[in-house]
C-alpha cells in the first residue's frame, strides 16, 4: 500500500504504524466517565470507507489521517492530523 | 447411521453404496426455539451443545456462505491451554479437555493430535516469564514443562539454538496441545447437531434483527423471515457489521491474519513450535507442508487478504528459527478476518437487547476455543446464566474496569 503523504508524496505504509479509528483526536477531556469509556474501547468498525490515524514512524514522524476502503484496501487521501485537529477547532 | 471401523467394512463389501449425506439441507421453518447466526466453528458447537447438553432441538443455524468457508477453515490449527490470567485459564483448560473426547462425541474422526505445542524463549527475561505461565498453568492442574536447551534440542535438534541475536535459551512445553484437523470440526459439529434435529441451513444471510420493546424477536434473512425466541451471534470477524444491525457499537476492529503453507516435505517438524522473539509459529501438516502464521497486518481490513509485508516479516522469522526451510517454496497464502477485541479477549455475553446473545472478539486465537466457546454459548442461551469458566468474557468489563489483557497492551486492538 502507498500512502500520499500531503508532505512528501507516495510513502511505502511500511513506514507507517496504524494507530487506528480517526475518530481518536476527538478525546472528550473533561468529559463523562461514560464518554471515556466509549472513546477509548468502542468502535464503528466500518467495511468499507474508513477514516484513521497513521503514524509515519520511520519517516518525518507526522501523524495523518489516512482515507482507506477496509474492503478494497484502496487507500483514497491522506491529511496531516494536525490539519485536521485545527479545522475541527483544536488548538493543536 | 455411525460412522465405525466396521461401518467401512460393511460399505466397502457393499461398493459404497450406503453413505448418505453428512447433514440435511433443510428449508428454513418460520420459527425456532434458539436462532445461531453464523455456522461456524462456535456456531455449529453451540447448536450441538444446545441439542445435546439441553435438550433445546428446535434450533437453526444460519450460515451466510457454506459450511466452513470463514475461519473455521482459514487457521492453523493448532489447540492449547497455556494461558496465564485467571479469566482464561479455565475456560481453555475446559476446551482442551473437550478436544480430548471430541471425536468420540462426534463420532466423527477430526484427527486431534496432541503433538505437543512448545513456546521458544531467547531471553533470561522470557525465560522467567515462561516460569511464571507454566506455574500458573500447573496450579490450575494443567500440564506444562519448562525446558533448558539440551531439553529443546533433543526435541528439534535442527533448529537455530546459536543465533547471535536470538540464541534458543529453552521453551515452555505443553504436551496435550496440538493440532486438529480444522474443516473436519465444522464437519462434524454439522453432522452432530443435524442427527440431533438442529437445522442447519446454508445460503442464509441475516439481514436483519426484528426487535420489539427491547427484546428480539427473530431475524430477516435473505431466505425469509424467521421468528426466535432467543438469538445467538457467532460471526467473529464481521461481529460489528452484524451486531450493528442491532444498533450496537462493540469494542472490537476487524483485522486480517495471513496464514501460509509450503510445498509437501518429508517429516521434519511432529510438534507445534513458536518462535519467542518474532511472531512466528508452525506445525507440519499431515500432507507435509509447514502451515505456519505470524502477525496480523496491522489496519483495519474486511478483506481476506493481506500484503506483502507481514509476509515478507513472517517468512524472516521462520528463517531465523529454522534456516533449513530456505529452499522450502511457498505454497499458499491466505487472509481471515478477525474480531480484534480492546484486550485481545472474547465476549460470550448478553447484549443489552433482551434475548440476543453475542459470542465474539477472538482475535487470532478462536480455532482452539471451538468446543468450550459452544458449551459456554449453548449454557448462556439455554439458562440465560454465564457459564463459570466463561465468567471473565463480558462485553462490559472495559466500563467496569475488568479487562482480560493477556498481553498487557492496552486499549490497542491491532498490538495484542
Amino acid at each position: 500500500m502507498l500512502i500520499p503523504h500531503p508532505l512528501l508524496g507516495p510513502r511505502d505504509a511500511q513506514e507507517f504504524t496504524c494507530l487506528g479509528d480517526a475518530a481518536l483526536l476527538d478525546r472528550p477531556d473533561g468529559g463523562t466517565e461514560e464518554a471515556f469509556h466509549d472513546y477509548l474501547h468502542l468502535r464503528d468498525n466500518p467495511a468499507g470507507v474508513h477514516r484513521e490515524l497513521w503514524f509515519h514512524e520511520y519517516g518525518d514522524r507526522s501523524w495523518l489521517v489516512v482515507t482507506r476502503n477496509t474492503l478494497t484496501h484502496e487507500v483514497i487521501s491522506a491529511e496531516l492530523a494536525a490539519e485536521v485537529a485545527r479545522a475541527r477547532g483544536r488548538s493543536r | 447411521m455411525g460412522y465405525s471401523g466396521w461401518r467401512i467394512v460393511r460399505e466397502a463389501i457393499g461398493g459404497n453404496k450406503g453413505w448418505e449425506r453428512a447433514w440435511r439441507e433443510p428449508d428454513p421453518a418460520p420459527s425456532y426455539d434458539v436462532v445461531i447466526v453464523g455456522g461456524g466453528g462456535h456456531g455449529l458447537a453451540t447448536a450441538h451443545y444446545l441439542a445435546k447438553l439441553h435438550g433445546i432441538t428446535r434450533v437453526a443455524v444460519l450460515e451466510k456462505g457454506w459450511l466452513g468457508s470463514g475461519n473455521v477453515g482459514r487457521n492453523t490449527t493448532i489447540i492449547r491451554s497455556n494461558y496465564l490470567l485467571d479469566g482464561n485459564i479455565p475456560f481453555y483448560e475446559l476446551s482442551l479437555k473437550l478436544w480430548e473426547g471430541l471425536e468420540q462425541d462426534l463420532n466423527y474422526n477430526a484427527m486431534v493430535s496432541q503433538r505437543g505445542v512448545l513456546n521458544l524463549c531467547h531471553t533470561d527475561g522470557q525465560r522467567d516469564a515462561y516460569a511464571r505461565r507454566g506455574n500458573a498453568m500447573r496450579m490450575h492442574g494443567i500440564d506444562a514443562d519448562l525446558l533448558g536447551p539440551e531439553g529443546v534440542r533433543r526435541l528439534y535438534p535442527w533448529l537455530n539454538f546459536d543465533d547471535a541475536r536470538f540464541p534458543i535459551k529453552g521453551g515452555l512445553l505443553q504436551r496435550r496441545g496440538g493440532t486438529v484437523r480444522h474443516d473436519a470440526v465444522a464437519w462434524g459439529y454439522a453432522r452432530a447437531a443435524d442427527r440431533r434435529g438442529v437445522d442447519v441451513i446454508q445460503n442464509c444471510e441475516v439481514t436483519g434483527f426484528r426487535i420489539e420493546d427491547g427484546r428480539v424477536k427473530g431475524v430477516e434473512t435473505t431466505r425469509g423471515s424467521i421468528a426466535a425466541g432467543k438469538v445467538g451471534v457467532a460471526v467473529a470477524g464481521s461481529t460489528s457489521r452484524v451486531m450493528a444491525l442491532a444498533g450496537l457499537r462493540l469494542p472490537i476492529e476487524s483485522h486480517v491474519l495471513q496464514a501460509f503453507v509450503t510445498e509437501g516435505l518429508k517429516p521434519l517438524l511432529d510438534g507445534v513450535i513458536t518462535f519467542g522473539a518474532g511472531h512466528f509459529y508452525v506445525s507440519q501438516s499431515d500432507k507435509g507442508g509447514l502451515v505456519f502464521g505470524g502477525d496480523i497486518d496491522g489496519y483495519n481490513s474486511y478483506a481476506s487478504r493481506g500484503n506483502l509485508p507481514v509476509i515478507e516479516d513472517v517468512a524472516e522469522g521462520g528463517m531465523a528459527l529454522m534456516p533449513a526451510i530456505g529452499r522450502a517454496r511457498l505454497l499458499r497464502s491466505w487472509g481471515g478476518i478477525m474480531d480484534m477485541s480492546m484486550d485481545g479477549s472474547p465476549f460470550i455475553c448478553p447484549t443489552p437487547v433482551e434475548g440476543l446473545y453475542l459470542n465474539a472478539g477472538w482475535c487470532y486465537g478462536g480455532f482452539k476455543a471451538t468446543p468450550a466457546s459452544g458449551l459456554c454459548f449453548a449454557h448462556l442461551l439455554a439458562t440465560g446464566q454465564t457459564h463459570p469458566a466463561a465468567a471473565a468474557y463480558r462485553l462490559d468489563r472495559f466500563r467496569r474496569g475488568y479487562p482480560v489483557d493477556e498481553k498487557g497492551q492496552g486499549a490497542q486492538p491491532n498490538l495484542h
